[in-house]
């Protein structure tokens, strides 16, 4: 593996070991990077372990540094390295670092922007710059709100450890949703940018990582389950030239049948386990999705059954009206629409647009379509939307 | 250990509580401070009048004003506070939630300077 490759892996694991030594975020991050700068002058190629030799290396310059310097957090980080002398000097990254790292840069107490900003950098080893690109914000504004959260960690005294099993519940769901944002915000960018698949894989990663780390979480496998089979079928998702195409549509033979199997397989974990929650059950959904040759809509709509009752929320009942559509018709499914506020939201009017089409109420559906691409965020729905109402006009 | 301040932010322009809720409301947050003072948390405690006692005292150019009021009138004022010591945040905010809960009010958590490394 070649210094930049050793990087997006190692970075963050040993940030987060670095960060239980010294007692620091920021001193941290100076001293893993201070090692990979010693890397790159002493490498002809990478140790057996590049981890470990990151590790070590970042400890005693962290050791030097610290002589130098008299700050009060200088200090600090001196008498807590003091207090682990006594500790193996060649040790790797450790795994449960990175657990207590995950649910520090996901705390709470932090906005939900710094959580994101915060898990791609400690966690993901990606680079501000990388960030602001895959975000579509300036690179400045993700420096502060890092720097800002970093400020907060150290001197709100936000603890680097796992929560106790009281919090866990809530602390978990906090890790996973921002997972969970992290691969939606690179999926539903479907403009092809290479930074926002990197996004996907990033979020993968994590929520692989983090389901190693807890596997007797079953929301943890089922988040990775959700991410696995929805990644999977990317490679359908957008035609040849760059167009939404939907799930009915799309090429079956293009979906990545590795990532399949592997998500069936959590699926089946969590059935087994049998307690059910939001993201398990999304997977659950996925999973029938992508197997066999086409959709079973019964089970797919008791899926969404359950899922309303897990997460009420009106998102939720509009996929579960597209299911209703397909097993009970379009009529019954538009009354359920009907019942539902989700205003600026272009899925709702593009759900009843579609509704409308097939009950043959086409003025109706026009006037949705409308509406829809004109809440619609990002270009390649908005072209798709156009398309389907030009359908309409067209067949007139 | 940390000290934090736990802050009432109370809401001048909500309707007064009944006078039973009111002596809940009371016994409820004196258990929370009995129990901080058992778990070695607690520092301090006061409840505060409301805004119409308070007067500002106001420094410039040497010398001081005196005005009615407190610094801004604004719907929300300091109730009440704690201020306990613990080892982190999430202590800090396990007790705020009890705190929240006991006098119906939200509750702002804020840190001391940490004077233990100056």
């Amino acid at each position: 593996m070649d210094l930049d490759g050793i990087y997006r892996a190692e970075y963050g694991r040993c940030v987060a070991t670095l960060t239980r030594l010294l007692g620091d975020i920021g001193l941290a991050e100076e001293a893993v990077q201070d090692a990979f700068a010693v890397a790159v002058q002493k490498w002809d190629e990478p140790p057996p372990n590049p981890g470990g030799w990151i590790v070590t290396t970042a400890r005693n310059r962290a050791i030097d540094r610290l002589r130098r310097e008299s700050t009060r957090e200088a200090r600090h980080a001196q008498a807590l390295l003091l207090h682990q002398a006594d500790e193996p000097q060649e040790v790797g990254p450790v795994r449960d670092d990175q657990l207590r790292m995950i649910f520090t840069c996901c705390h709470p107490a932090l906005s939900p922007l710094a959580r994101t900003a915060l898990t791609l950098r400690l966690l993901g080893g990606l680079e501000v710059a990388e960030i602001a690109r895959a975000y579509l914000v300036p690179e400045t504004a993700v420096f502060q709100r890092i720097v800002r959260a970093k400020k907060k960690i150290r001197d709100a005294g936000i603890p680097y450890r796992v929560p106790d099993a009281a919090d866990l519940p809530d602390r978990l769901a906090s890790v996973l949703t921002v997972l969970y944002l992290v691969f939606n915000e690179g999926y539903t960018s479907t403009s092809g940018q290479l930074l926002r698949t990197d996004l996907c894989l990033e979020a993968v990663r994590l929520a692989r990582e983090l389901a190693g780390l807890m596997p007797d979480e079953p929301e943890a496998i089922g988040l990775l389950g959700l991410l696995l089979l929805t990644e999977a079928r990317r490679p359908a998702r957008v035609g040849p030239s760059g167009e939404l195409v939907v799930l009915a549509e799309q090429d079956r033979s293009l979906w990545n049948r590795e990532l399949i199997a592997e998500g069936h397989e959590l699926v089946r974990r969590c059935l087994r386990r049998n307690q059910p929650g939001p993201y398990q059950l999304q997977a659950a959904i996925n999973a029938v999705h992508t197997d066999g040759p086409a959709t079973d809509w019964p089970q797919v709509l008791a899926l969404y059954d359950q899922l309303l009752h897990h997460a009420p929320t009106p998102i939720v009942a509009l996929n579960r009206a597209v299911a209703v559509a397909e097993v009970h018709g379009p009529a019954i499914a538009l009354a359920a629409v009907d019942e539902l506020d989700l205003p600026g939201y272009h899925l709702l009017p593009a759900t009843r647009a579609d509704l409308l089409t097939r009950l043959g109420r086409t003025a109706e559906a026009v006037a949705a379509y409308d509406e829809a691409i004109a809440l619609a965020a990002n270009d390649t729905e908005r072209t798709f939307l156009q398309a389907r109402r030009a359908r309409l006009t067209t067949d007139d | 250990m940390k000290k934090y301040l736990l802050a009432v932010q109370f809401d001048e322009s909500a309707p007064w509580p009944q006078e039973e809720e009111l002596q809940a409301q009371m016994a409820r947050t004196d258990e929370v401070t009995a129990e901080m003072r058992q778990a070695g948390s607690w520092v301090f405690v006061g409840g505060l009048l409301a805004s119409h006692a308070t007067t500002v005292v106001r420094p410039g150019n040497g010398t001081t004003t005196v005005t009615d009021g407190p610094f801004a009138e604004t719907k929300e004022q300091l109730g009440g506070f704690w201020v306990i010591q613990c080892d982190d945040l999430d202590q800090a905010l396990a007790w705020a939630e009890k705190c929240a809960l006991a006098c119906g009010s939200p509750i702002e958590v804020r840190p001391f300077v940490d004077a233990q490394w100056g």
